[in-house]
């Protein structure tokens, strides 16, 4: 149990997706601008990566990995090169599907995610923390809570930029930082921040 | 758009249409890895192949893809060549492969690629379309390699593993910014640059939400 509250809390905070491994950021900088939009995606990037990183772990340790279709009675094939394309296919399925069953039996939550869930099929971070999986060889129980720990990480820093651009608009920035510029300064500035929490060993 | 020379479908994207600093794409997978000038440039010939094979792809099925399921074989296209790229680099660059991890799969999701294929290629030709990738696979490559010289001078104290600046450490003088080697410093260093470029071309800078209005009264001074 410690070793998951502890692989959880090194998800948020440490390795924070968005702010330590700057994934997902067209998405972090693009849709930052108001709170509630960034309430929203980060809520989908939460389900959809708690969903996509166990499945892609099956899907890894099963079938892609050396030797793991011994079981069919293939025990020298070693199907891991095809690793990159089944992650964004299982990716790209799980949201459509995903955004299926919320259009039909939660239609509140589907309007207010809105378009954020197709976009989230190109989200780095989605790819990013199914790919960190692999190469850090998770188990399943490792990767349903890294997965939700990568999710809340990357929502919380989303929320924290949002609500510091939405103050950040009346301030007067010079000409050339307005806008991109000084979003790219902000962001750094929060990542030396959540850099304290590199210290913290558990 | 079918007036514009090879020469600006290749020139543009490179300063006054640059698809960092303008475009805002394809920032995710990049910043990781300008921590050294060597792994930067292998990153970026990936993607500058990458873009231009995936534009040159898609435009030569433009006509044969039915509009509803062009993403998906979009994506399939860039997929594969992603694996060919991340093969060749683990057969003939196996060190570098390994200091980039996960950040060569992530060509795929590298809003760049995908963006010019949807933006680009699919009304374009075969020919303008692989320029118009190259060119904006080198946009990206310039944001990146000015970067990454940033990070590791200043960080390392060195230039493609060469010692330039002796640091401390060493026996020599230059007392090294580890801050250059940490993640913040990436994100100030695209800011600056954004100011930079944005300061040469005003006519990138962005509208004001709000307009500063005069002191109307004396009691503001």
């Amino acid at each position: 149990m410690e070793h998951y509250i502890s692989l959880l809390l090194k998800a948020i905070f440490i390795e924070n997706m968005a702010l330590a491994f700057f994934l997902g950021m067209c998405t972090f900088l693009a849709i930052s601008k108001k709170i509630e939009a960034a309430t929203g995606l980060g809520i989908a990037v939460v389900v959809v990566l708690t969903l996509t990183v166990p499945v892609n772990n099956l899907i890894y340790n099963n079938i892609l990995r050396e030797g793991a279709l011994s079981w069919a009675g293939l025990p020298d094939v070693d199907l891991s090169f095809l690793g990159l394309i089944t992650y964004i296919g299982v990716i790209a399925a799980i949201v459509q599907i995903m955004e299926m069953i919320l259009d039909k039996y939660i239609p509140a939550l589907y309007s207010a995610l809105g378009v954020f869930l197709p976009l989230i099929t190109v989200n780095c971070a989605i790819m990013g923390a199914a790919l960190f999986m692999v190469e850090r060889d998770y188990t399943f129980g490792e990767s349903v809570v890294y997965g939700f720990g990568a999710g809340v990480g990357w929502a919380l820093a989303i929320v924290a930029l949002a609500g510091i651009r939405e103050k950040l608009k009346y301030s007067d920035v010079p000409d050339g930082l307005r806008g991109l510029g000084i979003t790219f300064i902000t962001v750094g500035l929060m990542s030396l921040g959540f850099m304290s929490f590199s210290g913290i060993s558990l | 758009m079918s007036e514009m020379t090879a020469k600006q479908v290749l020139f543009e994207p490179i300063f006054s249409n640059n698809p960092i600093g303008l475009q805002i794409l394809g920032i995710c997978s990049a910043l990781a890895v300008t921590t050294s000038m060597n792994v930067t440039i292998v990153m970026c010939l990936s993607v500058i192949a990458v873009t231009a094979f995936s534009n040159l792809a898609v435009s030569l099925v433009r006509t044969q893809i039915p509009g509803s399921i062009r993403i998906i074989v979009q994506m399939t296209i860039i997929a594969s060549l992603v694996i060919v790229v991340d093969q060749i680099l683990k057969a003939y660059a196996y060190e570098i492969s390994k200091q980039l991890s996960v950040f060569v799969g992530l060509i795929i999701t590298n809003c760049i690629v995908m963006g010019r294929a949807e933006g680009f290629a699919m009304k374009n030709g075969p020919w303008l379309s692989f320029l118009d990738g190259v060119g904006n696979g080198m946009g990206y490559s310039i944001m990146l390699l000015f970067v990454a010289f940033f990070r590791e001078l200043l960080g390392a104290g060195s230039l493609f593993g060469v010692t330039l600046l002796t640091p401390v450490n060493e026996g020599g003088w230059y007392i090294t910014n580890g801050l250059l080697l940490l993640p913040p410093s990436a994100f100030f260093i695209i800011g600056l640059a954004i100011w930079g470029l944005r300061a040469w071309m005003p006519e990138q800078v962005e509208e004001e939400d709000f307009k500063m209005s005069r002191h109307t009264h004396k009691e503001a001074f």
